[in-house]
């Protein structure tokens, strides 16, 4: 307990005694941690972005005139059982024809028509929502099936529209699986390179006292009371990064919430006050980690001496 | 208490633009309690010949005992316990600069693990003992040469070693500071702590007085008990 208290008091007496060393490479954690930030950020502009895409894809089930509410409530009901469905909605012949007649109530020939044909000529639907877009493709395989689709021997549907969006959604879904990966590799390559420079960073201040190491071992301190003091600074490093970059993304997504909002289609701002505590962990975790990690690693090549 | 057996030291062995030739073939036993000096020109061997006992340099072939310890065949847990029976005074002081006096000394005794109450009992007791008592919050970069290599020595002495090494202690030193260092380490002798001095200082030998060895080229010349500076 006495040597933990004795290498934090050491890591923080080097600190504030290395003066300009310590906050050149706290510059260089803060930025890993910008980047870090700005990542989590950008994957939350990206992901509110692809769920509005996906928001916006639904495959309908047209039913026949005529075709029995029975029949299609079973076929509701089975389609809800699938696991790939996340929401089925049921629209009625009836109905139908109100929104049609609401949709169209300009235009004044169209109802005059359906006023003269007096019968209902719309058909009940099925609007189909899939939990991902990848999923649309084997409800429509369920949908060829035989299960439930028939009343007697004739089809109570009349079409599925999906066929008729496959290229779209097939595009779709490419688009989001591969904004997805290029997401990831860039989020990987910036942090890759973010980590190389701090580390490298880390090494040139141990670097500088890599003489006071070795006098250190010859006076017969052990590798943990030498390198304990580095991971110390190291974690400090992490600290005052953390709160720095947590200050300076304040007022930058202040801006661009106000901003930025209608091209982003989220409120950064609102995102980033509302997840303050998870990017707060996340990074200081990542600051600490890094600063001490780099340290340990840093330091080793003078240690075995 | 130290016996260097048969001790080579070889720089680039197998470089092919020639090798060179640190310690050639070196066997020597040094006594408790004993004062030796270590003298020849630069490039002797005798500072390779006095890392050898910190294990700080490896022979190329030869033994090197420390007591009964094999130095060269010690884990790192037990150098480190062997470093803390040896103090060490450096040509360039070695001092750790971001330290004060106070601290550099403390930090050799929390090496080997003494307390708090040790460390602020002892500190000033040693750095009166070096007349450094008014510099205890100087940084080394605010001491004179004279008092960095005295700060050095208060750092050796300070956990009461076995046995001190000095390694060109005077070397960057005034002879009014020559002298001090000088009479600090014969001090330390009297008192039962075996030292050895290396230098080429003539002065420094003639009023030590001692076991003188005299090396040249890696090889040991001369071996006096009570030698003089013959070079």
């Amino acid at each position: 307990m006495i040597e933990l208290k004795r290498i934090t008091k050491a890591g923080f007496i080097n600190f504030s005694r290395s003066g300009i060393i310590s906050w050149a490479a706290v510059l260089v954690v803060t930025i890993t941690l910008c980047v870090i930030t700005a990542i989590i950020l950008l994957q939350a502009v990206l992901h509110f972005s692809l769920d509005q895409i996906k928001e916006k894809v639904d495959v309908t089930i047209y039913f026949a005139v005529g075709a029995p509410e029975d029949k299609i409530l079973s076929l509701k009901k089975s389609l809800e059982s699938l696991p790939e469905v996340e929401k089925v909605s049921y629209v009625s012949a009836k109905d139908a024809l109100k929104l049609f007649r609401e949709r169209h109530q300009n235009d004044y020939p169209t109802i005059q028509a359906l006023d003269e044909i007096k019968d209902n000529p719309l058909g009940g639907y099925l609007n189909v929502k899939a939990k991902e877009v990848s999923q649309y493709e084997s409800i429509a395989n369920f949908l060829k099936s035989d299960d439930a689709l028939v009343s007697g021997s004739t089809s109570v549907i009349d079409k599925v529209n999906y066929n008729q969006n496959k290229t779209v959604i097939d595009r779709l879904n490419n688009i989001i699986s591969g904004a997805q990966k290029l997401g990831f590799l860039v989020t990987l390559i910036l942090v890759v390179i973010s980590v190389i420079i701090t580390f490298n960073t880390i090494r040139l201040t141990i670097f500088i006292s890599k003489e006071e190491i070795g006098v250190m071992r010859l006076v017969g301190a052990s590798k943990m009371r030498v390198r304990g003091p580095f991971m110390v600074e190291g974690a400090i490093y992490g600290l005052i990064a953390t709160i720095i970059t947590l200050i300076i993304f304040w007022p930058v997504t202040a801006y661009l919430g106000r901003t930025m909002t209608n091209f982003l289609g989220i409120n950064i701002y609102d995102y980033y006050i509302s997840n303050l505590f998870q990017i707060s962990v996340i990074i200081l975790l990542s600051g600490v980690l890094l600063g001490m990690v780099s340290s340990f690693f840093a330091i080793r090549k003078y240690l075995n001496k | 208490m130290i016996y260097f057996n048969n001790v080579s030291k070889v720089y680039n062995k197998d470089a092919e633009k020639g090798s060179s030739i640190a310690l050639d073939d070196v066997t020597l036993t040094v006594t408790t309690g004993e004062f030796v000096s270590i003298v020849g020109h630069s490039g002797a061997g005798k500072t390779t010949l006095v890392k050898m006992i910190l294990a700080d340099e490896v022979p190329t072939s030869g033994t090197v005992f420390f007591e009964s310890i094999n130095v060269l065949k010690l884990k790192n847990k037990e150098l480190t316990k062997l470093r803390r029976r040896i103090g060490v005074v450096f040509q360039d002081f070695k001092l750790l600069s971001n330290k004060t006096a106070y601290e550099n000394i403390a930090f050799a005794m929390e090496a080997v693990g003494k307390t708090n109450e040790e460390i602020e009992s002892d500190v000033p007791h040693v750095l009166e003992l070096v007349d450094l008592s008014d510099k205890m919050f100087h940084f080394p970069y605010q001491m004179s040469g004279g008092e960095q290599q005295r700060l050095a020595i208060a750092r050796a002495i300070i956990n009461q070693p076995e046995l001190i090494i000095a390694d060109e202690p005077t070397g960057n030193l005034d002879a009014i500071n020559t002298y001090e260092i000088v009479q600090i380490l014969k001090k330390i002798n009297d008192l039962g702590t075996t030292v050895i001095l290396t230098t080429h200082n003539r002065g420094v030998i003639d009023s030590v007085g001692g076991r003188v060895i005299t090396m040249e080229k890696g090889k040991i010349t001369r071996d006096d008990k009570n030698g003089k500076y013959v070079i």
